[in-house]
This record gives structure tokens, sequence and C-alpha cells, in this order.
């Protein structure tokens, strides 16, 4: 929709051009031009409500420790016009562009697959880019993931969550060697399908965040660690050797035990792990791996 | 690492209205099983008290006079006991089909149904305790 009008201005120009000095004209002309700045305000009033209609209304969480006005938390209020297909993370850009240059959040690829951009969305770990604004209710409540730090506005430090994904040693090792005239290692297509899911983790960090034990526990590895050894340990090409190492990694005490099924990561992994389910089939491993009945 | 701003405890506290169905159902099954902690050593407490004053006599108890057996007939003849009974035997029962829900999900089993097996839990447990109602309250006066 054109939010331009016509002025009704340009239709009493030549009326103003013409010179008049008789005082009876004079103040009719003054009538006329309240008259016309009221119709004017009118005009104005109108657009702005019907635009207010088609716009969505974002409640976003503001906080920055080197700015004084803004060291007490808030969250601001921003109507980004709205259009079909539109992402929380596109009304972001729009707030930021148009209406706060200050606003800060991270994003890079919008299309799910960088993970900067995993934010508190109505009360849910979400992506700004994979989340459309027409299944929200507004006000749209944007908040920085729960459970980290706050650098600034929306921007949390993702620093211990790299640190626990670090710590599974989150890359291919193995002791074996290619079977035969082979330079690559060959996996098979069952054991490919049992770990595709897990390779598929974009460091977004949305589980942690919505895991009320990884919340009180900040040692504990937390789900998408736990994921990433699980793609590493379930793979056969590693072998049995790196696979034991990698279990004492899983088991220690702040490892696969404190997982306490509560599904959250699950439900919010914006890639749809199944995170529960790896880290119950690990537990299982881990106990496998130590029952010794002989 | 820049200077930042812990949301703390209240916001966390006010997270409880977006819970999912895991998350209840863990927080429904820990309250349970620590109301039955706390029933089992209250049982232990009052019945062994109760038990140090009953009669070897077996005269006293055909007369209706053994305190053992007049404790428990106080207590049962109160209401709010018997309300308190059909408490305990909605957390029992809640405890025990979440609690075979849960070793299900240590076997790796309907893990996908996770949150459908937390409503059945929760609705068996409430036609089971309506169902009681009438056995537990039957011959108490207010
Ligand atoms: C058939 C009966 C029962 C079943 C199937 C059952 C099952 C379970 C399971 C599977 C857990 C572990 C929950 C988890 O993985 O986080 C648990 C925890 C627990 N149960 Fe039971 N239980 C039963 C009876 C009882 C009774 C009779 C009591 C008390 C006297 C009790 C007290 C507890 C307590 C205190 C916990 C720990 C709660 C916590 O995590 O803090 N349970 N139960
Ligand atoms: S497991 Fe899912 S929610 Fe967790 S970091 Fe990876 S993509 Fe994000
Ligand atoms: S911007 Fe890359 S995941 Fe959303």
């Amino acid at each position: 929709m054109s939010t331009q009008r016509q002025n009704p201005e340009t239709e009493t120009d030549n009326a103003e051009a013409e010179a008049d000095t008789e005082t009876e004209t004079e103040r009719n002309e003054v009538a006329r031009r309240r008259a016309e700045q009221r119709e004017r305000e009118r005009v104005k009033e109108n657009e702005r409500a019907t635009a207010d209609a088609e716009r969505y209304h974002l409640k976003v969480f503001r906080y920055d420790p080197e700015v004084e006005g803004k060291q007490e938390p808030r969250f601001d209020d921003f109507h980004v016009p709205y259009e079909q297909g539109m992402t929380v993370l596109d009304a972001l850009i729009y707030a930021r562009d148009e209406f706060d240059v200050s606003l800060t959040f991270r994003h890079s690829c919008r299309q799910a697959i960088c993970g900067s951009d995993a934010l508190f969305v109505n009360g849910r770990q979400r992506l700004g880019c994979q989340t459309q604004l027409s299944d929200l209710d507004q006000p749209v409540r944007i908040e920085p993931l729960p459970h980290q730090e706050v650098v600034k506005d929306l921007v949390v430090d993702m620093e211990h969550f790299y640190d626990q994904m670090e710590s599974v040693e989150p890359y291919f090792q193995t002791t074996d060697r290619p079977e035969g005239e082979l330079e690559e290692q060959r996996q098979s297509r069952e054991n490919r399908e049992q770990i595709k899911t897990s390779t598929r983790c974009i460091w977004c960090g949305a589980c942690m965040s919505s895991c009320n034990v990884a919340a009180g526990d900040n040692e504990y590895l937390g789900p998408a660690a736990i994921n990433k050894a699980y793609r590493f340990a379930m793979d056969e090409r590693e072998g049995e050797e790196v696979k034991q190492r990698r279990l004492e990694i899983i088991e220690q005490e702040h490892g696969v035990w404190r997982c306490q099924t509560q599904f959250s990561c699950t439900e919010v992994c914006p890639k749809d792990i199944p995170l529960t389910e790896h880290i119950q089939e690990l537990k299982r491993e881990a106990v496998k791996s130590n029952l010794k009945f002989w | 690492m820049s200077q930042s701003y812990d949301r703390g405890l209240i916001e966390d506290f006010g997270r409880w209205r977006e819970f999912s169905a895991g998350m209840w159902a863990w927080i429904f099954h820990k309250f349970t099983g620590w109301v039955l902690i706390g029933y089992l050593f209250t049982h232990v407490a009052v019945l062994s008290t109760a038990l140090t004053s009953a009669s070897a006599d077996p005269a006293t108890v055909a007369a209706n006079q053994d305190l053992y057996t007049q404790t428990i007939q106080a207590l049962e003849s109160l209401l709010i006991v018997r309300i308190l009974e059909v408490g305990l035997l909605a957390v029992a029962v809640f405890h025990i089909l979440n609690g075979t829900r849960l070793l299900l999900v240590d076997l790796g089993l309907g893990l996908g149904s996770q949150d459908r097996s937390f409503y059945a839990s929760l609705i068996l447990t409430g036609a089971i305790v309506v169902a009681s109602v009438p056995t537990f309250l039957a011959g108490v006066s207010l």
C-alpha cells in the first residue's frame, strides 16, 4: 500500500497567488488555512493509524554497560511495517536501519545455517531468520538467549558454549588406516544414516540456553557438545580405541549423566536434531562399555 | 570479556509459563518423589509412636480400649486426613506412571512421543484419583 497522499494544498495554489487587499478576503483566507491545516492533520492521523495496523509491534531488550542511559536494562518498542514473509531477523534489521542504528544483534547467513542469530523470542529459543513474524503473537518480545551473559542488547557471550564444544574434540580422529587401496575413509550407508541428524548442528547455542541443568551447572557439557561427541563416537571409521577415549569424555562427572531428560533442547533445536535421544543412546553406550560380567 | 548484566533468578523463575511437557514432567516427578519420601517418614513416625502404646492384651483390643487402634481410628475419622490420602494416592500414581515413562525414556523407547506419554500419565492419574474418591471418603463425617 502506498502511504503517499495527494496533498490538498495544491488545489489552493492559484488562490494564494492572487493578490487581494480586501480585509474580508484576508479573514476568509485565514479561516480557510486553518481548515486546511486541520484537514491535513486528520489525513496524517488516518495514515498513521492505517500504517500502524500493518506494523508489527516489537519489544526489544536493550542493555549496554558502556552507555550511561542503557546500563539499566529495558525494553524498547519498535513498530516495523510488515511485509509478507518477514522474519524476526528482517524486522530487527529494519528497526536497526530505520529507527535506531545502535540496536545490536548478530546475524549473517539469514538462512538458518550460520547459527549466529539464536534469540529468545516470545519465551522460546529460536533463530531470528527462521521465525516468521506471522507465527508470533504481538507484541513480539525479543531478548538475548537466557543463561548466557549479555554483552550488549541481543548479543550474548558465547565463549563458554564454544569451550564446551571444543572440550569434546569435535573433529575426526582415528588410528586406523584406510582399507586396502583406498586413500579416503569410507563410511557405510547405515553408519552415515545413524549419525546423519547429529551432523547438522550449526553451533547456535539455543539448546544450551534452554537447558535447566546447564543453567545450574556450568561444567555440564550441554546438549550440543554431547551431540557433537555422539557424531564422532558413533562414527565407525574412528575405530575402537578412539571411541573408548570419547566415551571417557562423555561419561565424566559433568557429562551425559547430568541430563535429566527434560527434552527442552530437543524442542528448541532449529535443525530438529533429536538431542535427548542422542544423549540417552550415549548413556547406554557408557553403561555397556563399563558393564563386564566376566 | 566485557562487563555484562546477569539477568538473574527472578527472570529465570518467570519462565515457568513457557515450559513444555518434558519440563513439567520433570518438575512433577521431583515434587512427587520428595512428597513420597516425606510421607514415608511421617508414616513411620506416626505408626512407631502409636505402636509403643499398643496393648499386647487381646482383652484390651477386644474392648476397643487399645491406644494404637484408637489413634488410627481417630486419624481416619478426620476429613482432612481422608483428603490428604486422596492427595497421597494422586502423588503416588503420578510418580509411578511417570516413573515408568522415564524408565522407557532411559531405554530409548518412544522418545518421539515423550510429551504424549506425559499427558497420558496425567490423565490416567486424574481418572484413578477421581475413581478412588468414594472409597477414600466413605463413612467420614465433617
Ligand atoms: C513403582 C514405583 C516407583 C517408580 C516406577 C519410580 C520411578 C522413579 C524414577 C524413574 C526416578 C528417576 C527420575 C529421573 O530419572 O530423574 C525416580 C526418582 C525418585 N523417586 Fe521414585 N519411583 C517409584 C516409587 C517411589 C517411592 C515409593 C518413593 C518415595 C518413598 C520415591 C521417591 C523418589 C525420589 C525422592 C526420587 C528423586 C527425585 C529427584 O530427582 O529429586 N519413588 N522415581
Ligand atoms: S544442537 Fe541444535 S540447538 Fe544446539 S547448537 Fe546445534 S543447532 Fe543449535
Ligand atoms: S542469520 Fe545465520 S542462522 Fe540466522
